[in-house]
């Protein structure tokens, strides 16, 4: 099992350390993407569409966090604009902020992953790790 | 020769006179029945007020409390810099010595209770949607509001834009002072979500184009245009295929809630306040809005810029 995980894992990093020195924007985009489909079966759950899921919603949080640690290698100065990125400009002018909010986000992944036993505690624990999405949307992104 | 100088300053003359008449911002108030209004509705005010998203342009920046409108937050636009002002009912710093009519006449025609007019950064050119029930309630609720004390710096807005009275020749062009109408044709959902939208909502502020002197378009009302502040660009939402028209009305509608989209995307930039505020009202009302907007025709918008590559 140990042996699966860590060869899966090596055959994930190599993958996108290769993808991301080509195209740091379409990762990032990847990542987000994810991010974005874990949260609509997060939410089924969450509206009693579909049926909790301990599994399921433990590989949300893990979405979560995971987009949340490879996100800061994935804006470099040399990848700004271009392709259809929707990145916003303070993300290179405030760094910092950027990375304290990923780092927030992943945070509270983590931190709802650990709380999330049943469907009360998943819809509190969601809500919470969700708040993130539209404050950091706010921030550091710009439809063009 | 003389005489040709003669008729140029008469017409010259004339000219001024003219816009000194047409803009001239005295008003006719809408309002002749306050003073038969029965007394206001609170709740209904802090709804207005919610929808209205008063706060995204009046609280004071760079402190969590919304509910303190002590102004100062700068507006970029390409004629200048606006700065919202304090709108706390502090009595010398905010509004807290007006009336109900200085208030009314504020929202409803755009002037100030000395007789300026003001400049449409301020969206008066939805608000006046707002009957004037409406609005005295609206002014009731900010008055329950903590004073803040300060004023905000004036408008950083250079020759020509810096004379108000000028405004006044701007609204003669574009601006449309009557009060909301229900269609009678239409259902009372539809209604409802016509006047949250259009009035308080103000949502066609910003998912407009705007012609050369920052007008409103008419024509492409909606199909959404650049950024007013010159940050990106606001999407179409008529029934456009590059619009809404594979959004439900309950996706709409869950959107201003929560603010994901159908593809769980989660709106950003300066519609992300919007949600907060928007969400503060009732489903039903947030569903109205929906009926709306799933009943605006589609129409293509301005062609978006260009990708950098
Ligand atoms: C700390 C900041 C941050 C957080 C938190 C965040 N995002 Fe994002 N998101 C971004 C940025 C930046 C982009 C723009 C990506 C690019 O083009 O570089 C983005 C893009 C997206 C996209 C569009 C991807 C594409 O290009 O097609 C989706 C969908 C998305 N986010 C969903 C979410 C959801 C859902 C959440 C919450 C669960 C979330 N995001 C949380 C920063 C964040
Ligand atoms: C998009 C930003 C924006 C929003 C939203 C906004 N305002 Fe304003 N408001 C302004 C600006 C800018 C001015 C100054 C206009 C001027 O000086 O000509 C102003 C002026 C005013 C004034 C006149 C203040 C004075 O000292 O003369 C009042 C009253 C007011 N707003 C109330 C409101 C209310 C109530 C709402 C919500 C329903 C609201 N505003 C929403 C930008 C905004
Ligand atoms: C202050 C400016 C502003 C106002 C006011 C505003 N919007 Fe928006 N809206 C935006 C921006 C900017 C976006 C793009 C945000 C993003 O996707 O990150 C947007 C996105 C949207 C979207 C998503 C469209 C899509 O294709 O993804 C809808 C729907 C929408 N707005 C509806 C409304 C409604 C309804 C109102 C009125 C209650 C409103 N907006 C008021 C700026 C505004």
């Amino acid at each position: 099992m140990i042996r699966t995980v860590v060869v899966a894992a090596g055959l994930i990093l190599g993958l996108s350390a290769v993808v991301a020195q080509s195209d740091p924007i379409a990762q990032r985009r990847d990542a987000m993407k994810a991010v974005g489909a874990a949260t609509r079966e997060g939410a089924a759950i969450a509206k009693g569409e579909a049926a909790f899921d301990s599994a399921k919603v433990q590989m949300i949080f893990k979405v979560y966090a995971d987009a949340a640690k490879r996100l800061p290698a994935l804006y470099p100065e040399t990848a700004k604009s271009g392709g259809e990125t929707t990145a916003g400009p303070k993300i290179w002018e405030d760094q910092g902020g950027f990375k304290t909010a990923l780092a927030k986000f992943e945070t509270e992944a983590v931190a709802g992953g650990a709380a999330a036993k049943d469907l009360d505690s998943f819809r509190s624990a969601f809500g919470a790790a969700t708040k993130n999405c539209g404050s950091c949307h706010e921030v550091y992104r710009i439809k063009k | 020769m003389r005489r040709l100088f003669l008729t140029l300053g008469i017409f010259i003359l004339l000219g001024l006179a003219g816009f000194y008449v047409f803009t001239d911002p005295r008003v006719v108030s809408p309002a002749p029945e306050i003073g038969t209004l029965p007394p206001p509705d609170v709740e209904n005010g802090k709804l207005l007020f919610a929808a209205g998203g008063c706060s995204s342009c009046h609280a004071t920046p760079g402190q969590d409390d919304k509910l303190r409108l002590g102004g100062g937050l700068a507006l970029p636009s390409p004629f200048g810099t606006f700065h919202a002002p304090n709108i706390s009912p502090h009595t010398r710093d905010g509004i807290g010595n007006w009336g109900v009519k200085d208030f009314v006449d504020a929202m409803a025609t755009g002037v100030s209770p000395s007789g300026q007019h003001y400049y449409p950064a301020f969206p008066y050119t939805s608000y006046r949607l707002m009957p004037p029930k409406a609005l005295a309630d609206l002014f009731a609720y900010i008055r329950t509001l903590p004073s803040v004390e300060g004023r905000a710096p004036g408008h950083d807005l250079p020759f020509p834009f810096n004379i108000r009275r000028a405004v006044g020749g701007w609204k003669l062009l574009f601006f449309d002072g009557t009060p909301f109408r229900p269609d009678p044709t239409k259902s009372e959902e539809w209604n409802r979500g016509a006047y949250l939208v259009q009035g308080p909502g103000h949502c066609a502020e910003c998912h407009s184009n705007r012609n050369a002197l920052g007008a409103i378009i008419p024509s492409t009302r909606f199909a959404g245009g650049p950024d007013p502040e010159g940050k990106g660009f606001v999407p179409n939402i008529t029934q456009h295929a590059d619009g809404l028209a594979n959004w439900s009305k309950s996706e709409i509608a869950e959107m201003l809630k929560t603010g994901f989209t159908p593809s769980f995307d989660s709106v950003g930039g300066s519609m992300a306040p919007v949600v907060r505020n928007i969400a503060q009202l009732s489903d039903a009302d947030r569903m109205a809005m929906a009926e709306f907007i799933k009943s605006l025709p589609a129409v293509a918008g301005p062609p978006r810029p260009k990708k950098a590559e």
